[in-house]
């Protein structure tokens, strides 16, 4: 049991890492980011280059994912996003382009690392075994806190900085945020920055117990929409709470349903759907939007 | 010369050097005649890297034959030229690769590199006079009244019995688990594994764990086998993006048995992803390994370097397919545009295998599995991992 709670606890840190940036982008730009997948792979590899082959200490590799992300992002919102808002009113015109940008994302990851799987050394060597009843290896405690103190930093950014106050304002109402002076394009590209560095930092953090590929991408993409759906689309406590109840789940699921196959990841998906026929704004979305 | 008359000059210069260099360029073209060789196969999301090792194995090989004056097939000197197609590890994809040859002339491919496409492309390949050279395991794509595909690699149930029986034997190996992702390849690959464990009167302790093919922490997945200590966990049809992650996993809870696997691995994957504790990780690799490389593999492996900037380890068994195909066009080129022509030479065909030291032949075997020659014989090279490297543990044979 220990066991079981270790594991979807660490699992539900990095996932509601994961959630946080997408939610906030939805929630300030009403834009679904199916890049957001990519974007986490594109910090997954930035680490790898800078810690993994450069030799840099790991914190500025971590730092040079976030950062490197964050740019990505602004220019993203600026050049692509902000475009298209302008001139497009139909909302599928900015999935349609998040979508091509997850192929241009692919491409372009393809192109400067490769098509192997990649990987980092260890950041802290050992394994924390307590009689076989629980068993995590330092390196994952180690991403679990980091994970869970940046969530931390987050909302407290987002609660008491002049910045996270004024997206909040956007991402409650756009119209009357603008009338009140807050720059709408401004924090909306803060914003995106934002969503993508997170993304890039989870990316970072996770090179180092998963590795990295060019294929992650579009399965974290729909993963961190499930997190999402359950916790209520761009809601930030919301995220959180889907992460954390999927990787409770996914823990629960692996170990206990492993004895009937592969059958976890169905029920999760079943129960998902039987949740969101009864309560479609997710746990703490409002029915309204 | 004012300003204007001497842009003119230039604009003249330069458009007429370029049709000069676009004419020597065309004359380099047509030196020798092009044959084409096919390549439908995945290059693209999570399993690109089974596809392209395979497509830069064939196009390494191709411009290092094109650089040395091309290929002699019967009194015609061909250049090589690799059309490749990304089906995108889907079958549907697959078909309309296949199809996309069959418009280009082409009668010889390699690929698919998944089960599913290999199955999808038969009806295709056999419509329309092409062979192909599958990395695909189902025995029907092989026996007849299939005739079309050639084996592209030694199978699965071919290597799993030989690696479980060498364990037995070798490391007292008695309890066995297999784990494998939830797709249909390493699917049937677990099942023909456990079969062949039961066989050889191994203990199953554990058979039916799963994971989704997107996984990427498999501490939840292992920790229910490990509990049940096998002697030998096998890690059925894994990929190479997975091998590292698994094997790291299973460590970390503790795991001290063997591990092993019946697909062909990559040494630096393995290196970045576990580190040492990947040691004693036991797959099926190719002719590269230190003992029975060639200098022609030697060689082979650094012009894939100077094209691509990394080696693959994964190209240790997908070096051959374009040499049988070249070398039995040559034993007899009336195949060139005729696979029956092909299929007959298949029986009898024999040559030195450039690739390992010694006296080892190319040629075409299956006959025990397929009841027909429809396999090229690869050399089956089990290695184990060892500090960065792949280290020969033994070396078998199909017939």
């Amino acid at each position: 049991m220990e066991q079981i709670l270790a594991n979807g606890l660490y699992l539900g840190a990095q996932y509601a890492l994961i959630a946080l940036g997408l939610t906030l982008i939805f929630a300030l730009m009403n834009v679904l980011n199916f890049a957001h997948g990519q974007m986490y792979v594109l910090g997954g590899f930035v680490t790898y280059t800078v810690y993994g082959q450069l030799g840099l200490p790991y914190v500025v590799a971590l730092g040079a994912s976030a950062v490197t992300l964050a740019v990505v992002g602004a220019v993203i919102e600026k050049f692509l996003f902000r475009t298209v808002l302008r001139r497009s009113v139909r909302e599928e015109s900015t999935m349609l382009l998040a979508a091509g940008v997850a192929f241009f994302l692919d491409a372009v990851i393809l192109l400067l690392f490769g098509e192997k799987q990649r990987g980092v050394p260890k950041i802290v060597n050992g394994v924390l075994n307590l009689d076989f009843r629980l068993i995590m290896p330092y390196d994952r405690i180690l991403v679990g806190v980091l994970a869970i103190l940046s969530i931390a930093a987050f909302i407290l950014f987002m609660q008491y900085s002049k910045t996270g106050r004024a997206m909040r304002a956007l991402a409650q109402d756009r119209v009357a945020a603008q009338l009140q002076g807050v720059n709408v394009e401004r924090y909306s590209m803060i914003g995106f920055a934002l969503g993508a560095m997170l993304a890039g930092l989870v990316g970072g953090l996770l090179v180092t117990i998963t590795g990295v590929n060019l294929g992650m991408g579009g399965p974290t993409s729909i993963k961190a929409f499930m997190m999402v759906m359950i916790g209520g689309a761009g809601v930030i406590s919301g995220a959180i709470a889907g992460g954390f109840i999927l990787g409770m789940m996914e823990s629960i699921g692996l170990t206990v349903l492993s004895q009937y196959g592969d059958i976890t990841y169905l029920v999760i998906f079943a129960s998902l759907m039987v949740f969101l026929a009864i309560r479609p704004q997710g746990l703490m979305g409002k029915p309204w939007g | 010369m004012n300003r204007r008359n001497a842009l003119k000059s230039m604009a003249i210069a330069v458009s007429a050097g370029a049709i000069l260099a676009a004419g020597s360029l065309g004359a380099a073209w047509a030196a020798n005649p092009v044959l084409k060789i096919g390549f439908v196969g995945v290059t693209s999301g999570p399993a690109a890297a089974w596809g392209t090792s395979n497509v830069r194995s064939m196009q390494t090989r191709a411009a290092w034959l094109n650089e040395t004056g091309g290929v002699k097939i019967g009194d015609t000197t061909y250049d090589i030229q690799i059309v490749t197609f990304d089906d995108q590890k889907d079958p549907k994809r697959a078909i309309a690769g296949m199809e996309k040859m069959a418009q280009e002339g082409i009668h010889y491919v390699v690929g698919p590199n998944v089960d599913d496409g290999a199955a999808a492309v038969r009806p295709v390949a056999e419509q329309n006079g092409i062979m192909y050279f599958p990395y695909a395991f189902p025995k029907a794509l092989y026996t007849a009244p299939a005739s079309n595909a050639v084996l592209g690699m030694i199978a699965s149930y071919q290597s799993g019995p030989a690696i479980y029986k060498y364990l037995k034997e070798h490391k007292g190996v008695k309890k066995i688990a297999f784990v494998a992702a939830n797709e249909s390849d390493p699917l049937s690959q677990r099942d023909g594994g456990v079969a062949a464990a039961k066989a050889l009167g191994l203990d199953v302790v554990s058979d039916n764990v799963t994971y989704q093919v997107d996984t990427t922490d498999f501490t939840p997945v292992l920790t229910p086998i490990i509990k049940l200590r096998p002697d030998l966990l096998v890690l059925s049809g894994v990929a190479p993006a997975n091998a590292p992650q698994l094997i790291r996993s299973a460590r970390e809870l503790g795991y001290q048995g063997l591990i092993s696997t019946e697909t062909a691995q990559d040494a630096k994957v393995l290196q970045e992803g576990a580190g040492e504790l990947a040691n004693g990780f036991i797959s099926v690799g190719g002719a590269s390994t230190p003992e029975i490389a060639s200098d022609t593999m030697k060689e082979f492996v650094r012009r894939y370097v100077k094209m691509f900037g990394e080696y693959n380890d994964e190209s240790n068994t997908k070096v051959y397919a374009l040499e049988y195909i070249l070398d039995t066009l040559k034993a007899n080129p009336a195949a060139i545009n005729d696979v029956s022509e092909f299929k007959k030479t298949m029986d009898t065909f024999s040559a030195p295998n450039p690739y390992m030291k010694g006296d080892s032949k190319l040629k075409y075997v299956g006959m025990t599995s397929f009841g027909q020659k429809r396999q090229i014989f690869v050399p089956m090279v089990v290695n184990e991992f060892k500090n960065g490297e792949f280290k020969t543990l033994f070396i078998a044979e199909v017939d």
